[in-house]
């Protein structure tokens, strides 16, 4: 006989992921899964946010790499508890990972939670975490063409912020043609076009974190 | 992509809704998977041969359907397939749209004995 199942094969992370919004919802937590390629610039926005929003809200982060502590260690300099996990292997990160992570960080005390996830534009985009946002980071020296090879990441993102515009003068990326292509197969999701070294573009980056957490 | 993981989790559902059925045994097992998800079907049928040895799933066919890409244009409705570096609407050339299928992962249904 045959038996309709209609399941979704990664329900068991979609399960946990949920699990995991309950908790941080419990907690007035609000959480931003960002995502990129290695080298596009996740760990440098992130400090770049930590230190324009330190004492206005009270950020926390987990850091996501196949192996080593260093993204951990540039965070914890800014004085904001970070938890880094390595996967040992595995290209993403899961809501496992993260369900496991929640219990070392305190969480009564963290009102912005940053999950920089391992760099890859593939697999990220599959695994629920229990984020509230999900950020991608595309970094100009990448190309303006990344939206055709891997649609996935482009199509699920809430905001994707065009990282190292500074570079803009010596490359051929079309950041308006870059812009409709994404505004195409994705309405939702915010566009800024920022540069960390610089500092370019941050406040509005900030401005749309700011707008995200008023509801909390 | 993760096929090894995808397998056994496929693997874990498909044991758990034939132990809901009381079955002695799964003949076949019809899954849907989107371009998009990237997953290939020849490394799951790989990985499927050895997670599902000694289980009831043992020797069960697999069958793919598989779900194109394709969007819905904005401006007009015309229902397209997307494909290369230039998404647009084949029919009034816009590229606002909204996509329909692509991204899908998941277990249609299980043949059961």
């Amino acid at each position: 006989m045959q038996a309709k199942v209609l399941k979704n094969i990664l329900s068991v992370n979609e399960e946990m992921a949920e699990r995991n919004r309950g908790v941080l919802d419990s907690k007035g937590v609000f959480v931003i899964n960002v995502m990129s390629s290695p080298g596009s610039g996740k760990t440098s926005l992130i400090l770049a946010t930590i230190r324009r929003l330190k004492g206005r809200v009270r950020i926390g982060v987990i850091e996501g790499d196949i192996s080593s502590s260093i993204d951990a260690e540039k965070v914890s300099q800014e004085q904001v508890p970070v938890v880094q996990i390595n996967t040992g292997g595995q290209c993403h990160l899961d809501a496992g990972m993260i369900n496991r992570a929640l219990d070392n960080l305190p969480l009564d005390n963290i009102d912005l939670l940053f999950i920089e996830n391992v760099g890859n534009l593939v697999c990220p985009a599959e695994f629920k975490l229990g984020e509230d946002k999900k950020a991608m980071i595309l970094s100009v020296p990448e190309g303006d063409d990344k939206i055709y090879k891997y649609p996935l990441m482009f199509t699920i993102a809430d905001v994707i912020v065009v990282n190292k515009i500074d570079l803009l003068p010596y490359t051929e990326f079309d950041l308006e043609a870059f812009s409709q292509a994404v505004k195409g197969i994705n309405q939702k999701a915010a566009i800024l076009a920022v540069s960390c070294t610089t500092g370019q573009g941050l406040e509005d980056w900030v401005s749309w974190i700011t707008s995200n957490l008023q509801p909390q | 992509m993760h096929e090894l993981d995808i397998t056994q989790s496929m693997l874990d559902l498909v044991l758990e809704e034939a132990k809901k059925l009381g079955a002695k045994k799964v003949d076949h097992i019809h899954l849907v998977i989107g371009e998009m998800s990237g997953v290939v079907g020849e490394s799951v049928e790989f990985y499927f041969g050895f997670f599902s040895k000694d289980t009831i799933a043992e020797g069960a066919v697999l069958s793919f359907k598989h779900m194109q890409t394709q969007a819905r244009c904005r401006k007009c409705g015309e229902v397209f397939a997307l494909t290369n570096s230039n998404w647009v609407c084949p029919n009034c050339s816009d590229s606002n749209m909204e996509i329909l299928t692509g991204a899908e992962l998941y277990i249609e249904s299980i043949d059961v004995e």
